[in-house]
């Protein structure tokens, strides 16, 4: 069978979806009694209307970045890694501890070393559901969903004993002052342009870093010719001398780690402390952006920021509008629903569409 | 039609297009009812897309089908049983731990009990086993019959539904001579009742052996029918690949050289425990080709993954040049064994052979990526990686000459000379090969054959795994037979038959006496000898 054109595959079908995900929104909001051109209105000027927007929109697709190059390099090992938000929980707690405890100099020290400990920790937590897939053949879906309630009971126990802070909340203490992260605020400061103030930190650009580096992995490097292989055929890699248990174990190691980079954003970069949950569904969001982002860092990236997006107008919208708080995370659903789950609905179709067109040009031939 | 009776199946200008690809193109033919009628062509040349049509999984774009003399539309399959065609496949669809009975019965139940349709089933079963020498236990289990039987069950279940005609696709590919003597003893009963066949295959000698008409395919065109009894196998092969071809392999004797390979009570279970070798021994000598021969599911695949490294062995001992090979710790993989001067072209390219989503370019190193010639420090020369493509795709006369295709794209033949290039141009000291040419087009296949038999004169050992009795015997320079997990036999190539190795791969190694056929199949039954 012919497949699709390249452009229409990585371009077409995620926008086709998005629309759809869009008109339906728009009938929603229409049925609440709102006008869904205002609201799109609104949403699109509050994500990416002002610097503040872009801030805000920028932080939240730097969180998606990293959980969604994590559900990505699972996903070339045909691992489906949905234990993002207890990787990314657990990272939150390294970042903390490297925080805390280690008396950093300046941030330039600190942002690498939280790098390390975040990593370190999200890794860590992976691999226990990875060691059980690789040797039990317990399934990683279920572990890793698992691991996400384990990491969370573990952090509140943690946030109630050992590292509460003095007061009421269950929370640490505030990072000291020089492991803050400068904001986007400041760089443009530096150079003498206005920037809203926002969370959008440094962490942005270790984000991009990551995903030319998830890039080289996958498709320069041996292992990720070894993992992508893996993720086709494991009899092919065992074929090739590939080792199903190594490259279900690195994988998985990889995925945690980038997940567990979350936390420098949203610990190190806009708490500044250990939270019950820093993590706010990003874990799960990278599932959706990995989908829509065809496991490709560039898709993951464009699908990150679009999430963002999706974020921040939608904290708008809630802010400006009658609209409920319930009905953005709807809109977020749908837009969820649309790229992820439903891709075939669109693909089957559109696949139709592009060998009748190719058929037409032929005189003679009838359709069917 | 003035002259006798209405073809039995008529198409008229069939044409079929997959996007650019035209598999079937104006497509006429014309099937006399009490006939079989033989299709033959190569890999990919458009037989199974015509046999689909007829059989409703695909629609033509053009052109139109009549059965019995009166056009017929045949959307789905439920159509085309309505119009008494039956299929038998060349993977067959049933269901393994259902018996007999139950599958033929699956899928035409009437009413709401089960026991009715059962009980009419059974009365059925009985007349049509009778009427057709087609017996089978209707209570025995599919998962306990051999693959001969299976196939039986099958062609019950389309006759079962008051097929006319019946469609067999590649239906000899897994069994054995003797097995397949039977089947085609059942045809011509089918025949003589008055039934129509439709034999599609790629094997010269059935067509010659058992059809009556036969019509010849070429990339997706008809390009003849001919009635088999004025034609002659050099003929069709011509008409094949529209050009003559070389059906033996021409060859020097054999020098063969010190042993390369020695397997001594090699010991293989599989996941449940069972026995799959039981003491295997043998060696294979420098400029050798050893071929193994035996039907498919009887410890071949197993012995080629436990050489090629894909899986550790249980016991027994394995030397490559005098050295011993790790069978079962951390050096047993594929990996070592490559590094070892092991090269293996294995038995399914397109579940082990190749990544059939990766670029051409990216398979030409697949297993020798770590190859310093393809790395530049930590990351792969992936311009080192595409020359060296090109130039195996060039030698080898890959086609399309295209290392930005992906594998999947290419022709089944164009497949296998990826994965031979890659191996043999490895120069390595022992070359594992599993069914070389299975589904690979007459071109390739001969085209293959010549390497590795360039590969023995360069002095290099071979080990041969075919279920092609006709490739066992042109390549070889001594047979084994395995049957069982065991080696029946070694044979030489210009001292042993077809019908020798035939009992022998059934397990009945006093091959002068008459054997019954019946014997045959229940020693096959027994030994699960059944296709993967």
């Amino acid at each position: 069978m012919d497949k699709l054109p390249r452009w229409a595959d990585v371009a077409l079908i995620p926008v086709v979806n998005l629309v759809l995900a869009l008109i339906v929104s728009g009938i929603v909001v229409t049925l609440i009694g709102e006008n869904p051109f205002d609201a799109m209105m609104i949403m699109v000027n509050g994500a990416v209307g002002s610097t503040y927007g872009w801030g805000y929109t920028l932080f939240y697709a730097t969180n998606f970045v990293f959980t969604g190059l994590a559900v990505a390099v699972a996903f070339h090992a045909r691992l489906f890694n949905i234990g993002g938000e207890g990787q990314a929980q657990l990272g939150s707690l390294g970042v903390a501890l490297v925080c805390l405890y280690i008396p950093w100099p300046h941030w330039t020290l600190a942002l690498p070393g939280a790098i390390v400990g975040g990593a370190l920790f999200g890794a860590a937590w992976a691999a226990i559901p990875a060691y059980l897939q690789a040797r039990r053949g317990s399934h990683i879906v279920i572990t890793t969903i698992m691991f996400n309630f384990i990491a969370s009971a573990l952090l509140v126990y943690l946030l109630i004993t050992s590292l509460k802070a003095p007061g009421m909340a269950p929370e640490t203490a505030r990072f000291p002052e020089a492991t803050y992260l400068p904001t986007a605020q400041d760089f443009f400061a530096a150079i003498g342009i206005p920037f809203a103030r926002t969370p959008l930190n440094v962490s942005f650009i270790v984000a991009l870093i990551a995903c030319w580096l998830v890039w080289l992995l996958m498709w320069r490097m041996r292992l990720g010719y070894e993992i992508r292989a893996f993720g086709h055929s494991e009899p092919a890699a065992i074929y090739a001398g590939i080792s199903p248990f190594r490259i279900t174990m690195v994988a998985m190691l990889i995925s945690g780690a980038l997940a567990g980079l979350m936390g420098i954003n949203a610990v190190m970069g806009e708490q500044q402390r250990l939270l019950q949950d820093n993590v706010l569904g990003a874990g799960f969001v990278g599932i959706a952006v990995a989908l829509m982002g065809r496991s490709h860092p560039v898709g993951v990236l464009l699908a990150a920021i679009l999430f963002g997006a999706l974020y921040q107008g939608g904290a708008e919208l809630e802010f400006e509008t009658s609209v409920p708080r319930e009905m953005v995370v709807v809109i977020q659903a749908l837009v969820i629903l649309f790229t992820g789950a439903l891709d075939g609905m669109v693909r089957g179709p559109l696949e139709k569409a592009f060998l009748r067109y190719r058929k037409q040009p032929k005189p003679g031939v009838a359709a069917e | 039609m003035a002259d006798g009776p209405a073809p039995a199946i008529e198409l008229r200008g069939i044409s079929k297009a997959f996007g650019a690809v035209q598999a079937n193109k104006d497509i006429s033919i014309r099937v006399m009812p009490g006939t079989i009628h033989g299709i033959i062509g190569e890999n990919g040349a458009g037989k199974s897309t015509l046999m689909s049509i007829l059989y409703g999984f695909y629609r033509a774009d053009a052109g139109e089908i009549l059965i019995a003399g009166r056009k017929t539309d045949i959307p789905d399959s439920q159509a085309a049983i309505r119009a008494g065609i039956g299929m038998v496949f060349q993977h067959f669809k049933l269901v393994e731990n259902f018996t007999v009975l139950e599958n033929i019965v699956l899928g035409a139940e009437e009413g709401v009990l089960l026991n009715t349709s059962l009980g009419k089933a059974r009365k059925l079963l009985r007349q049509l086993s009778d009427e057709y020498e087609l017996h089978v236990d209707p209570d025995a289990l599919i998962e306990d019959l051999g693959v001969g039987m299976q196939q039986r069950v099958e062609i019950l279940k389309a006759l079962y539904r008051q097929a006319d005609i019946l469609i067999l696709d590649e239906p000899t590919g897994v069994l054995t001579p003797a097995e397949a003597d039977h089947l085609f003893r059942i045809l011509r009963g089918l025949k003589d009742q008055g039934k129509t066949v439709v034999l599609i295959t790629h094997k010269l000698r059935e067509i010659m052996e058992i059809t009556d008409t036969v019509s010849v395919m070429r990339r997706g065109q008809m390009t003849a029918t001919v009635r088999t009894a004025e034609t002659s196998p050099e003929k069709l092969a011509e008409l094949m690949v529209g050009r003559k071809v070389l059906l033996q392999v021409d060859k020097a004797p054999p020098r063969p050289g010190e042993v390369v390979l020695k397997v001594e009570n090699l010991r293989i279970h599989d996941e449940q425990g069972v026995e799959r070798l039981r003491g295997v021994s043998f060696d294979v000598r420098a400029g050798e080709v050893l071929g193994i021969a035996g039907v498919a599911g009887n410890g071949q695949s197993e012995l080629l993954e436990v050489l090629g490294g894909m899986r550790p062995a249980q016991g027994g001992t394995v030397q490559l040049t005098g050295e011993a090979l790790d069978l079962t710790g951390s050096r047993s993989d594929a990996r070592t064994r490559r590094a070892r001067g092991i090269a293996h072209v294995p038995e399914d390219r397109q579940r082990e052979g190749l990544i059939m989503d990766f670029h051409a370019w990216e398979n030409v190193g697949f297993g020798y990526h770590d190859d310093p010639a393809y790395n530049r420090g930590v990351l792969m020369d992936n311009d080192a990686l595409r020359r060296d493509a090109e130039a195996k795709i060039a030698r080898f006369d890959v086609r399309p000459a295209d290392c930005w295709q992906k594998a999947r794209n290419f022709s089944g033949g164009n497949q296998q000379k990826i994965v031979v290039a890659r191996e043999i141009e490895r120069d390595p000291v022992l070359l594992l090969v599993g069914q070389p040419t299975r589904g690979v087009d007459i071109g390739a296949i001969e085209f293959i054959h010549q390497q590795i038999v360039a590969l023995r004169d360069a002095g290099r050992a071979v080990l041969l795994v075919s279920v092609e009795l006709d490739e066992i015997l042109s390549l070889s320079d001594r047979i084994a037979v395995m049957f069982d997990g065991r080696i029946m036999g070694e044979r030489l190539p210009d001292t042993t038959d077809e019908r020798e190795l035939g009992l022998l791969m059934a397990g009945i190694t006093d091959t002068d006496r008459p054997v019954a056929t019946a014997e045959v199949e229940a020693n096959l039954a027994r030994s699960g000898g059944k296709a993967r």
